[in-house]
């Protein structure tokens, strides 16, 4: 009994809770990319670099706080400096819309055309915050670091394996879920909401019925600027903030929307978690937990790891594609919001 | 064929370009930049076929690269005779326990007809087949990592000159490109985008961690060139004479013998350095005619009138009872190929090869910008584009120095901002590429050579 317990303890430790929250960060990641699809559609690439720039101004604001000493007492400062980096990401983003994306959907352009013009703007935000803020590796968390440390669980429970909490992991646990409500509710209760899923469905009859389209934008980058600038900072806070990390992690964050059903919001949040828990779980070490599962007589003897961790990052493309070729249009029919 | 009078514009301005860093920045980097420039434009040229023909969207332009870069080390390394002892045995099993396996799936799928079956028989097979193919593999390889770690620990290659790598890396590239192609070309165009960005980082992840194949991120160095060494050459009796004979005038100017002895040596280093890079630029600009040549040739005639008609047109040109989906999968392979070709080439150059050099930032995502600002459809246009952004990335350095170094002439050296702006000098040219892109993409998104349309 006492063998099973640490045997979950050991699955909650190093799967389920690490999972839940890289999967919250490529969640609300995969949701932007989402929106920019349904609604303006076409391949966000620079949602990555949009993520690093939220993170990036929240940064700044963070050390600012922390030389003027304010913070949060056990809560990390960047919560209270995560307002002003939304605002400046929304800023952003409609900037881009407005001197650089507008132009093509007046011009009615194919969507490849636009995902071009997406990496134009990958590379000049790239170029801003590198200029600003340099390549280094950033650690902006403070406060108090663990909600539960390993020790203090073990000393508790008299388990043999600790459970470690650190509140940068409960934090974005819980932003994500007041975020994902709150999307929901606006997208299915509020006018403005019910506008932006008509026009997702049907462009022309949208138009014909009288929605304003550019209203429909806007608030479709205010979205997607909340919600990235979130989830970069949530992600930095999480890890650590690096510029180049936020390149990468595009890829992850297209998979989990194409896999959930790309223009899906739904889908997106279940894409993410999809993506997240696969790569965690196909490269983690299963030798821990078979050991206090199984009679010592049968014991493994490897790490029972189906692949190396320097695959994490294949793994999201293999579902991808694997995705793709079993059901193109991923878990749930897409295109609609 | 014919240049108008505007391409002609941009080859002068191609080759004027050079001569004019030559004389500012010496012959030596004029040559480096040549030499890169190239190895580019063939690069674009291989994206341009699959894109500016047919419009088939290749974001795996890194992961080609890196087929390529691996055709140079598989073939020009020496064998390694440990090694193969060592693991040679298990890795033959294990690829033939791999064959068994694919052709059990193929026969599954072609006998049961329930789906249910098939899919559940299938599971089963790759789950066993794998955990017993990789209890070979994992052994064969370990023990091939243990031989002698530290210069070698992976099967080392064929030991020919590498200039063969250049056909072979176009072969594994398109490889590589035919399995893409299988799997992913039914998809929209975006959704093939993202794919094949993803397909092309595993790709590089694979190299980067098998390390019994390519030394993984040890990297393999020293790699034996196709043109003279320079120390060989500074020893060459007939490289001292020809030296000697190109200065003359020079050198009879100066009396004292041992002073004359002097510059001559000077001149003799100086000069091997230029004369390596100089073979070098002749090779590949030889490959780099030879497959403007071709691509030229090739979109003149009935096929590329095919594929701009699949392009433009694709449920017409179906119709007209063309196989697009065939014409596609070999559109893109051809265009991997040679963008294989241009990664063997790119190794070559370097004399080393490093996976984890290989970033879609630089290899897949600024070769499209190449693409575009040239002008998609037309070979010339994918050469100039080739040319002139890798001209920019190289020189947005030095310029962007002397942009800031002339705003900031007010401020003192020691101001932060002006230090902080020198610091971030290099992240400038991102910037200068964005906003190329951006622009042209506005003002002129046919690129600066336009793609000719021709009525006949």
């Amino acid at each position: 009994m006492i063998d099973f317990l640490n045997s979950i303890i050991v699955l909650l430790n190093f799967i389920i809770i690490p999972g839940i929250s890289y999967g919250s960060q490529l969640a609300l990641g995969a949701l932007g990319v989402t929106f920019v699809y349904a609604i303006l559609r076409f391949a966000n690439f620079a949602h990555g670099e949009i993520m690093s720039f939220g993170a990036m101004i929240t940064i700044l604001f963070t050390w600012f706080f922390q030389s003027q000493n304010i913070d949060l007492g056990i809560l990390p400062t960047a919560l209270l400096a995560l307002p002003i980096g939304i605002i400046a990401t929304i800023i952003l983003c409609i900037i881009s819309d407005k001197f650089v994306f507008q132009y093509y959907r007046y011009q009615k352009s194919v969507p490849v055309v636009l995902a071009m013009v997406s990496i134009g703007v990958m590379f000049v935000i790239n170029a801003i915050i590198r200029i600003i803020i340099g390549t280094e590796t950033i650690k902006f968390s403070d406060g108090q670091k663990f909600i539960m440390k390993a020790k203090q669980f073990k000393v508790m429970t008299g388990l043999n394996e600790g459970l470690a909490l650190k509140s940068s992991q409960v934090i974005t646990i819980l932003i994500t879920i007041l975020l994902l409500t709150f999307t929901f509710w606006f997208l299915q209760k509020t006018k403005t909401g019910k506008s932006m899923r008509a026009f997702s469905d049907n462009e022309d009859l949208a138009l014909l019925s009288g929605i304003n389209p550019d209203r429909v934008v806007f608030t479709t980058w205010i979205i997607v600027g909340v919600l990235a600038c979130v989830a970069g900072t949530l992600y930095g806070l999480d890890k650590s903030y690096k510029p180049i990390i936020y390149l990468n992690l595009v890829l992850p964050i297209f998979a989990s929307a194409i896999v959930g059903g790309i223009g899906s919001p739904f889908g997106a949040v279940v894409g993410g978690y999809v993506i997240a828990f696969s790569e965690i779980m196909v490269t983690y070490a299963y030798k821990k937990f078979f050991v206090y599962i199984l009679p010592s007589s049968i014991e493994p003897t490897g790490l029972v790891q189906l692949l190396s961790t320097d695959y994490k990052f294949a793994v999201s493309f293999s579902i991808l594609v694997i995705v793709l070729l079993i059901r193109p249009s991923g878990i749930f029919k897409g295109r609609v919001l | 064929m014919r240049f108008e009078r505007y391409e002609w514009l941009a080859i002068t301005i191609m080759i004027s370009l050079f001569i004019f860093v030559g004389f500012i920045q010496g012959w030596s980097v004029s040559l480096v930049i040549l030499n890169m420039c190239i190895v580019s434009a063939i690069m674009t040229m291989g994206v341009n076929i699959s894109w500016g023909y047919a419009g088939v969207i290749n974001f795996g332009v890194m992961g080609f690269l890196a087929m390529g870069g691996l055709a140079a080390v598989l073939v020009s390394y020496p064998p390694i005779a440990e090694s193969w002892q060592a693991g040679g045995r298990g890795l033959g099993i294990s690829f033939a326990l791999l064959v068994v396996l694919v052709i059990a799936v193929m026969y599954v799928n072609k006998t049961l007809i329930q789906k249910r079956n098939r899919y559940i028989l299938n599971s089963l097979i790759i789950f066993f087949g794998i955990l017993i193919i990789r209890h070979f593999y994992l052994n064969a390889t370990h023990n091939i990592e243990d031989v002698n770690p530290a210069i070698a620990g992976f099967l080392g290659g064929l030991g020919l000159p590498i200039i063969f790598s250049w056909i072979v890396g176009g072969l594994f590239a398109a490889g590589v490109a035919f399995v893409i192609g299988k799997v992913a070309l039914g998809l929209r165009s975006d959704y093939l985008a993202i794919v094949t960005l993803g397909i092309s980082e595993i790709v590089v992840s694979v190299l980067k961690h098998e390390e019994w194949l390519s030394r993984g991120v040890k990297n393999v160095i020293g790699l034996k060139r196709p043109v003279p060494y320079e120390i060989d050459l500074q020893n060459a009796d007939w490289f001292i004479n020809l030296i000697t004979y190109l200065n003359s005038s020079k050198l009879n100017n100066i009396i004292d013998v041992s002073d004359r002895q002097q510059v001559l040596n000077n001149l003799i280093i100086d000069g091997s350095g230029i004369f390596v890079k100089l073979s070098y630029a002749i090779l590949f600009l030889i490959v780099m005619l030879i497959i403007f040549y071709f691509a030229n040739k090739a979109q003149l005639s009935p096929w590329g009138r095919m594929m701009r008609a699949i392009r433009d047109n694709e449920t017409a040109a179906n119709a007209m009872g063309k196989d697009v989906v065939k014409q596609h999968l070999i559109i893109f392979v051809i265009g991997a190929a040679i963008v294989g070709v241009a990664g063997a080439m790119l190794v070559t150059l370097d004399g080393l090869f490093t996976p984890s050099g290989y970033r879609p930032l630089r290899f897949t995502f600024i070769i499209w910008i190449m693409v575009i600002v040239g002008g998609s459809g037309n070979n010339l246009g994918a050469i100039f584009g080739g040319f002139v952004i890798w001209f920019s990335w190289i020189e947005a350095a030095p310029l962007t120095t002397f942009i800031i170094n002339q705003l900031t002439t007010g401020l003192e050296p020691t101001n932060v901002l002006k230090l902080h702006l020198l610091d971030s000098v290099p992240y400038f040219r991102y910037l200068f590429m964005g906003l190329i892109l951006l622009l042209i993409l506005r003002y002129r998104p046919k690129g600066i050579i336009p793609e000719k349309v021709r009525h006949s």
